[in-house]
């Protein structure tokens, strides 16, 4: 990697150049969708009916959670930089950023951009945006990341980011969807307003029912925000959401229940659009108790499961197996020829005898909070594991306070992560020393080390051999059972066109669907 | 009618007794369930930091009687405050959902009082025909049916094929008559599982009277077999039917929450659902008490009703 060749001069391209392409995994479509590329044309309606949405909902970006949020957020707001459908970061409203030594960060905000309701956008503006995910005060679901920060300021059209640490993926940040640019007034923004830059203006919003957008019609981009009018629907039954786009309700829907998949296909009409993302399910174990603070026990339990049936099974094939690896096959670094893990009862006996164990007595608490069909997944994992003389009991827990009582309670669990575009995001969200999400509890001298390390260090391949290292850790020596990759599936009606390249970093092409779809 | 204006002064103020007692009742609850407000915002990604912060701002850290007290004192005064999940007015959330659920409520008892009155008394006047038996085993599959079994079957039939929404999207545009046919299968979902209760009521009331000396007479001085129902047993087994109606009624506005999942209808019952799994008090709260008053008022009415409908009730020594 050159970017640090002559310290000052990192431009943006050869950021991206160093990036690679991390969404490379492509898109499943069928054949027959040749026909409706196009370009995109102006006007129409795009209704989407989402699986998610709650009355509680609201427009602080701190707090936003959901897919319904992320979504509604991203047909109003801008942000300093986009993922592109590629995976590679695009410049927003950041115009264009450099960093001298990886620890210094200058943003240049675009000029001439305006809010809907007509203040020009400043570099005031940003840096209140971003002073609302940091200090004491702060409520933002992101504050951890703004951590290693030391300082925020403004240089003439600029914006100064001052980290205590180099970190070469640092800008990746400033992609994350809790960090919209809003008007902000005396330094903070307001987070009861609706006021952005994005493409789309706010009509009307009912929280956990719907909102409805109109077109910007000053918006700054001029290939993107093709409908004339959004219409967000929150619709959780998922029959309910999938009469709505039979009966042609909707345009659009996400989370396609598998079990309806191929009925939905022959019907016509519509079409599956099946995204392989970084998303993962989890089985996170406590590595501070036995009996799975000993490897062999984990080991074995990694052995004892079926991951291609829960694919088939828990997936309906709209996944992939994932061997314990939580860097998925869209990251820059996945180590995708790493020595997998079939189903093998003999090999989980021999790790439960290096234990010193005849026979192993374990509880996994699930429940289908943790992702849908994580209660089946359990049982599938108790099942196979039998044979390995591995009795897991499935305790089935309440959907309805998963998160307090469950998850980092009990020592071994279901979970599922979002997957994140940069490996450094999802080690440390996760695995490292002591994180606040470390669900695993876990602690591995080489790994820590590693993890640090690699964050400075500038050259591609001793990058990717760090990450691997790291992979191979995690998978062989960590605490998380990791079985599979999920797709992201979403169901499009044929009278809505859909780029060539669909977003695999987020559901719904990276919530960007509102901006980047078109009608056919 | 002195008597019957005492009785319902004595009724409403008994009646604000128990939405005091509701109030502490559902507060205590919420309170026993695991985690708070801030917990459930936040999910999976909460760190103690945030949440700290988050309590602090929304004056979670309070104990509860006093968190009570505040919240009581504002209602008092008419102040439902705020929902504490999005900041927005409680009475904002709410208004739209309650004419929602009002609308909705009254359009499935406006199909199913008549429905089920009309089949209660024709199943009395020729029970044990063939009539009698179809209707009561039909009445009863409907309510035997969960809701949501019944909802989707209807979608199947009624909404696939074009002919009804299967969605409910009403916005303030919508007109009287689109309201009417967009909520026409989540009201006739509601009408099948409530027609049976009322129905058989109304039935077996009828017929219980049937055997009386006085029906006898009347058959005897040669009326018709309808106006003998009609005219004279009706009148006195109206009691024992406002009840059962206002029990329903009451069941229609509290308990569709399933009814409004399916069809995406924004009603009360979601807003309660979502309140309770966010641990948000003050909606929680505010709906709970919109649902006992509906409980409280219709058991009034039925009441007072019954009480007219019974000039001996109105002289009871």
């Amino acid at each position: 990697m050159t970017m640090f060749n002559k310290p000052g001069e990192l431009s943006r391209r050869g950021m991206l150049k160093g990036a690679a392409a991390i969404g490379a995994a492509g898109l499943i479509l069928p054949a027959s969708l040749g026909a409706a590329r196009a370009q995109p044309k102006p006007g129409g309606v795009f209704r989407i009916g989402i699986g998610h949405g709650s009355t509680s909902d609201g427009f602080n970006p701190g707090l936003w959670d959901n897919l319904y949020a992320q979504t509604f957020a991203a047909a109003r707001h801008n942000q300093l930089i986009e993922v592109g459908a590629d995976g590679q970061l695009k410049p927003e409203i950041a115009e264009d950023w450099e960093t001298p030594d990886g620890a210094t960060w200058i943003f240049r905000i675009r000029d001439g951009v305006t809010f809907h309701s007509g203040k020009t956008l400043t570099p005031e503006d940003v840096l209140a945006s971003l002073n609302h995910h940091r200090g004491d005060q702060s409520t933002s679901a992101v504050k951890p990341f703004f951590d290693p920060v030391t300082d925020i300021t403004i240089d003439g059209q600029n914006i100064v980011v001052t980290l205590d640490a180099p970190n070469a993926d640092f800008v990746y940040l400033m992609s994350d969807y809790h960090l919209p640019i809003m008007p902000g007034a005396d330094g903070k923004i307001d987070p009861m307003s609706s006021d952005g830059c994005g493409g789309y203006i706010v009509e009307s919003y009912e929280p956990g029912v719907q909102a409805t957008l109109n077109k910007n019609p000053d918006y700054w981009k001029s290939d993107r925000a093709h409908f004339d009018r959004i219409e967000l629907l929150s619709i959780i039954d998922s029959a309910a959401r999938l009469n709505a786009l039979i009966t042609g309700a909707v345009d659009t829907i996400d989370q396609v229940d598998p079990a309806t998949i191929s009925m939905l296909e022959s019907r016509g009409g519509n079409r599956i659009l099946s995204i392989p993302g970084n998303a993962h399910y989890v089985f996170p174990m406590d590595s501070r108790a036995a009996p799975f603070s000993d490897n062999n026990v984990r080991l074995a339990l990694k052995f004892a499961l079926d991951r291609q049936e829960m694919v088939d099974k828990i997936l309906a094939g709209h996944g992939s197996v994932s061997n314990d690896n939580p860097i998925g096959p869209a990251n820059r670094y996945f180590f995708a020829d790493m020595e997998p893990k079939g189903y093998d009862a003999d090999k989980a006996k021999f790790y439960l005898k290096e234990a010193g164990l005849d026979s192993l007595d374990v509880t996994l608490t699930a429940a289908d909070a943790a992702f849908s069909g994580a209660v089946d997944a359990a049982v599938l994992f108790s099942e196979k594991a039998a044979a390995a003389g591995i009795n897991i009991t499935v305790d089935r827990a309440p959907n309805d306070g998963y998160w307090d009582n469950v998850w980092m309670k009990k020592p071994f669990c279901a979970s599922y992560w979002g997957g994140r575009a940069v490996e450094d995001h999802m080690f440390t969200t996760a695995y490292a020393r002591g994180a606040a999400w470390n669900d695993s509890f876990w602690d591995h001298d080489r790994f820590n080390q590693l993890l640090v390390e690699a964050r400075s260090v500038v050259d591609e391949d001793k990058r990717r051999d760090m990450y691997q290292e790291m992979q191979q850790i995690v998978s062989f020596e960590g605490s998380v059972v990791i079985p599979m990759y999920n797709n992201y599936v979403m169901a499009v009606s044929d009278r809505i066109a859909t780029p060539e390249k669909i977003s695999a970093n987020w559901n719904l092409d990276g919530f960007r669907c509102v901006e980047r779809w078109w009608t056919a | 009618m002195t008597a019957i204006w005492r009785m319902i002064g004595h009724r409403l103020l008994l009646g604000l007794l128990t939405l005091f007692i509701v109030s502490v009742v559902i507060f205590g609850a919420t309170e026993l369930l695991p985690g708070d407000l801030a917990r459930e915002l936040l999910g999976q990604s909460a760190t103690p930091e945030t949440l700290a912060a988050l309590r602090e701002q929304l004056g979670l850290n309070d104990p509860a009687p006093v968190r009570y007290w505040n919240w009581l004192t504002g209602a008092i005064q008419g102040d439902f405050g705020v929902s504490l999940a999005n900041q927005r007015p409680i009475s904002e959330l709410i208004s739209g959902r309650l004419w929602n659920t009002l609308f909705l409520a009254l359009y499935a008892a406006a199909l199913a009082i008549p429905i089920s009155l009309t089949l209660g008394i024709l199943a009395a006047l020729w029970r044990n025909s063939a009539f009698d038996r179809i209707s009561n085993s039909l009445a009863l599959s409907a309510i035997s049916f969960p809701e949501f079994f019944v909802a989707y079957i209807l979608v199947l039939w009624l909404a696939q094929s074009g002919l009804f929404p299967s969605m409910v999207r009403i916005t303030d545009a919508t007109s009287f008559g689109d309201r009417l046919y967009m909520t026409f299968l989540p009201a006739l979902t509601l009408t099948l599982v409530v027609t049976a209760h009322m129905m058989r009521m109304t039935r077996a009331a009828i017929i219980n009277l049937l055997a009386s000396p006085y029906i006898e007479m009347a058959h005897l001085k040669g009326l018709s077999p309808l106006r003998v129902v009609l005219r004279h047993a009706l009148p006195n087994a109206l009691a024992p039917i406002i009840n059962v109606v206002a029990l329903n009624l009451a069941y229609l506005i509290t308990g569709v929450v399933v009814v409004e999942v399916v069809f995406v209808y924004p009603g009360l019952g979601q807003l309660m659902v979502d309140a309770v799994s966010n641990r948000d008090i003050a909606v929680v709260q505010a709906v709970a008490l919109i649902f006992a008053t509906a409980y409280v008022l219709l058991n009034l009415i039925a009441d007072v009703l019954s009480t007219v409908s019974n000039p001996r009730l109105m002289h009871r020594r």
